[in-house]
């Protein structure tokens, strides 16, 4: 029997003192694609990083074609044939796809000068021998995301590599694009080369993987071969625990409609989007990642083009064209990340707290330091903001407070509809539970909140009904009653 | 005020020692300890250093670069560059001038006008080279350095254009007041100076619009997401720039008697050097005009100081440029250990 690809036994990292992973396990055959299966924090991300040699384990074995190996950084992996192709790739734009193939090991022609024509012919020949239709000399920048992704498959087999990992590959990428991914993924098991999968888009897993690994909470689950599993039984396996005390839901549904949207359309492909949400309710938008989930709120906060549709608040048709005018009419936007759009970090938490409220806190174009340091220490107060002072820069905090200082500078503002675009991203279960309170409390004090989450649990647990996206467009509308985390992740894939 | 309460605040959080102290003194304020150090070297140094007619020559040579400095602060927080403001010293001072002179050959149509009129005149002028730098830079996205880089030639050959390449004399007495008028020993120059410094500071330290500079810096995109109109504040920062080079040009124009074409050449690196002594980064959002105001003195005190001490005015230009990469060394050093 042939040794296997690659296989890993036990293997643990923690993050100071927190288990990352309690206990990855992983077999990989020659000529198989194998699914790597789990939500966000199930330990999919350490696990790669310790195979690929980006992070060092605390134990466990990794055994490659049944030799035991330690890989203390990228370039070792590679150079024991595993590569990566990473969700966010980044080529060169603007050189060639031949010299972003042979990058840092171009073939010289004597002189340090660099051999163009062998560069390019052995770079066509690798292209060709794979079926893809890229020419050599073609730059970067103009390929598509999938032919991007075709040739980083090119520059890993340039590299002699027997096990490619793929994460998220299809995230940024159409229908018609996935297709010629998938062909190419077969050419690959063909030559009899082992591809880790990694996929939220369970339809996609079914159509593409012969074997499957499931990882929850840093910890092995199972493993199998694809034919014998069930959707229904995959997803309970990823979703796993039950939902307990893990969030905070006081909030009733009224029967007043807050808000309501009708066919609205953006330059940002947000497509004849409709829905409402009444005063009281907590509204939840599901959808994958690149779905237009965020794009509807970017386009109803005014920060893109606005391409028609209608915006009804509290009965009154309203214009939304500017930040400014969203926020005068009582929307509050908490954005997906919170470090590029949502915080100055060196600005002080007061300076952070106040900024989207400037205009109330002085006369006329002066401000008030004092209505300032008031306003900041009444938010730092009801959220419970853990800072020495509010004059101390506002990236000395933790993940969890510096989001409630984004929370507390849109509370401020006295809001009327609570936009959250992944509202308890990378922040702990404590700071969860705390956000989970404040939205319900606004909820239950007569606001209205829409909360885009990839979460399923947190839809789950927080929403009264839910919306899910596909590709811009809203493709169904789930009840609380009928909300569970299967259904959710079924009708998003 | 303000540095005093951020200090306090900081001191309290930790406990406040006395090592800890110090060095958040050193932090905020390093360039005013080199600056003080410097002048307390130079009196014991040089019996003339500490003289009061020294020291009001040092504020006068302060004056245009400072002002010219604190335009280039307000350009800098919002993560820009002005490199046009020598250009835009010339074009106003000869503009200015054609309305103040009594000479007949270079004097505009039925000039020589009040010297209201010509001050008036000259700041739209600057304002305007700055309006043309800021659309070009807030509306059409070219990035500062380019956008700036354009008005710093363009600016320079109207002056020549405007003038014929020749410089404008005989200035009226009224319109030299500003650069060589008295009030109660203190030269106009300085006042003026002053003026702005005073104006500058409560600008950015106590107005929406300076809250709007900082956060347009900080991070454009928050700043836009909280209702910022994140354009309108980099227009806006062009035009105080281009409107303090236009008056610092007059200024200069007064001061010694007759507008060149060649004035003003390479001071928006003096400008921008002051700036960064200053502690503003380029990075933008971060930087108080107290700083400019405090690496702009440190520059004039260090090449009077070398004046005085006679040192060859080569070697102070090789010295400035090792003092201003050593402040930013500095500055870089603090936030690594931060």
């Amino acid at each position: 029997m042939q040794p296997k690809l690659l296989e890993v036994e036990g293997l643990t990292k923690s993050f100071s003192g927190v288990a990352a992973l309690s206990n990855g396990q992983f077999a990989l055959e020659r000529g198989s694609v194998h699914a790597l299966c789990g939500g966000n924090g199930a330990g999919k991300s350490t696990f790669l990083s310790i195979v690929m040699g980006i992070q060092p384990r605390d134990s466990g074995i990794i055994r490659r074609n049944g030799r035991e190996v330690t890989f203390r950084s990228p370039r070792e992996a590679l150079g024991a044939g595993i590569s990566i192709i990473e969700q966010e790739l980044s080529p060169v734009q603007a050189m060639s796809v031949a010299e972003n193939i042979f990058l840092g090991r171009e073939p010289l022609a004597g002189f340090g000068r660099i051999d163009f024509r062998s560069m390019n012919t052995r770079a066509q020949t690798l292209l060709d021998d794979l079926h893809f239709d890229i020419d050599a000399r073609a730059l970067m920048m103009d390929l598509s995301i999938a032919k991007l992704q075709l040739v980083e498959i090119a520059k890993a087999l340039s590299y002699d590599a027997e096990i490619i990992i793929m994460d998220e590959p299809t995230s940024a990428l159409g229908e018609a694009e996935a297709d010629q991914l998938f062909a190419a993924i077969q050419t690959l098991k063909a030559k009899g080369k082992g591809i880790i999968y990694v996929s939220h888009r369970l339809s996609e897993i079914f159509q593409i993987a012969d074997t499957y690994t499931v990882f929850r909470d840093g910890a092995f689950v199972d493993s199998g071969a694809m034919a014998t599993v069930s959707r229904e039984a995959l997803i309970q396996m990823i979703v796993g625990r039950p939902l307990t005390e893990e969030f905070v839901k006081t909030n009733t549904p009224g029967d007043e409609m807050l808000l309501a949207v009708r066919g609205l359309n953006s330059t940002n492909r947000v497509r004849d989007v409709s829905f409402h949400v009444h005063r009281g309710e907590i509204l939840a938008i599901f959808g994958l990642m690149g779905s237009g989930r965020s794009e509807i709120f970017e386009r109803l906060f005014g920060l893109v083009g606005d391409r028609g549709g209608e915006v009804v608040l509290e009965g009154r048709p309203i214009r939304l064209s500017s930040p400014a005018e969203a926020i005068r009419h009582g929307l509050a936007f908490v954005t997906e990340d919170r470090k590029a759009s949502g915080l100055i970090l060196s600005a002080s938490v007061r300076e952070n707290i106040c900024m989207a409220h400037l205009p109330y806190l002085g006369a006329g174009p002066v401000m008030s330091s004092r209505r300032e340091a008031m306003s900041a220490r009444e938010m730092i107060a009801k959220f419970g903001i853990k800072t020495a002072s509010d004059r101390l820069e506002v990236s000395g905090l933790s993940g969890g407070n510096q989001q409630k200082v984004v929370l507390g500078k849109w509370f401020l503002t006295e809001p009327k509809v609570l936009l959250l675009d992944e509202p308890t991203r990378g922040v702990d279960v404590g700071a969860k539970r705390e956000i989970y309170r404040v939205m319900s409390d606004f909820a239950s004090a007569g606001g209205a909140v829409v909360m885009i989450s990839s979460e399923t649990d947190e839809v789950v647990g927080m929403a009264d009904r839910a919306i899910v996206m596909r590709d811009g467009r809203i493709s169904s509308e789930v009840s609380r009653a009928d909300l569970s985390a299967d259904r959710l992740v079924h009708l998003a894939a | 005020m303000e540095v005093k309460q951020t200090v306090a605040s900081g001191s309290e959080g930790d406990g406040g020692g006395l090592k800890r102290r110090f060095a958040v003194y050193g932090q905020k304020y390093g360039i005013l300890v080199a600056l003080v150090l410097i002048c307390l070297f130079l009196s014991v140094a040089n019996e003339y250093f500490l003289t009061a007619r020294n020291i009001t020559n040092v504020l006068r040579q302060t004056s245009i670069n400072g002002i010219l400095a604190i335009g280039m602060t307000f350009v800098i927080l919002t993560r820009g560059i002005d490199l046009s403001v020598g250009s835009v010293v010339a074009l106003a001072g000869i503009v200015a001038a054609s309305l103040a002179t009594t000479s007949s050959t270079a004097a505009a149509a039925g000039g020589p006008y009040p010297a209201v009129v010509a001050i008036a005149v000259g700041l739209l002028v600057g304002m305007a080279c700055g309006a043309v730098s800021g659309v070009v830079v807030s509306r059409f996205a070219v990035p500062a350095f380019v956008a700036t880089l354009g008005m710093l030639s363009a600016a320079r050959g109207l002056t020549l254009l405007y003038g014929g390449g020749r410089p404008v004399p005989e200035l009226t007495p009224e319109f030299r007041v500003i650069g060589t008028g008295e009030v109660a020993g203190i030269p106009v120059l300085v006042l003026i100076f002053a003026a702005v410094f005073v104006i500058a500071w409560w600008v950015l330290s106590a107005t929406r619009f300076g809250r709007h500079v900082y956060a347009a810096g900080g991070n454009p995109h928050a700043a836009t997401v909280s209702g910022i109109n994140v354009r309108r504040i980099r227009f806006l920062v062009y035009v105080i720039s281009g409107g303090l080079a236009g008056l610092a040009g007059m200024m200069l124009a007064a001061r010694t008697g007759s507008a060149l074409p060649q004035a003003g050449i390479a001071y928006e690196l003096d400008a921008i050097a002051a700036v960064v002594i200053g502690g503003t980064s380029l990075a933008g959002g971060v930087g108080r005009v107290t700083g400019t105001l405090i690496g702009a003195l440190l520059i004039s005190v260090v090449n009077n100081g070398l004046d005085l001490m006679g040192v060859e005015s080569y070697y102070q230009q090789v010295i400035k440029g090792v003092l201003i990469v050593a402040a930013v060394m500095l500055d870089q050093a603090r936030h690594r250990r931060e």
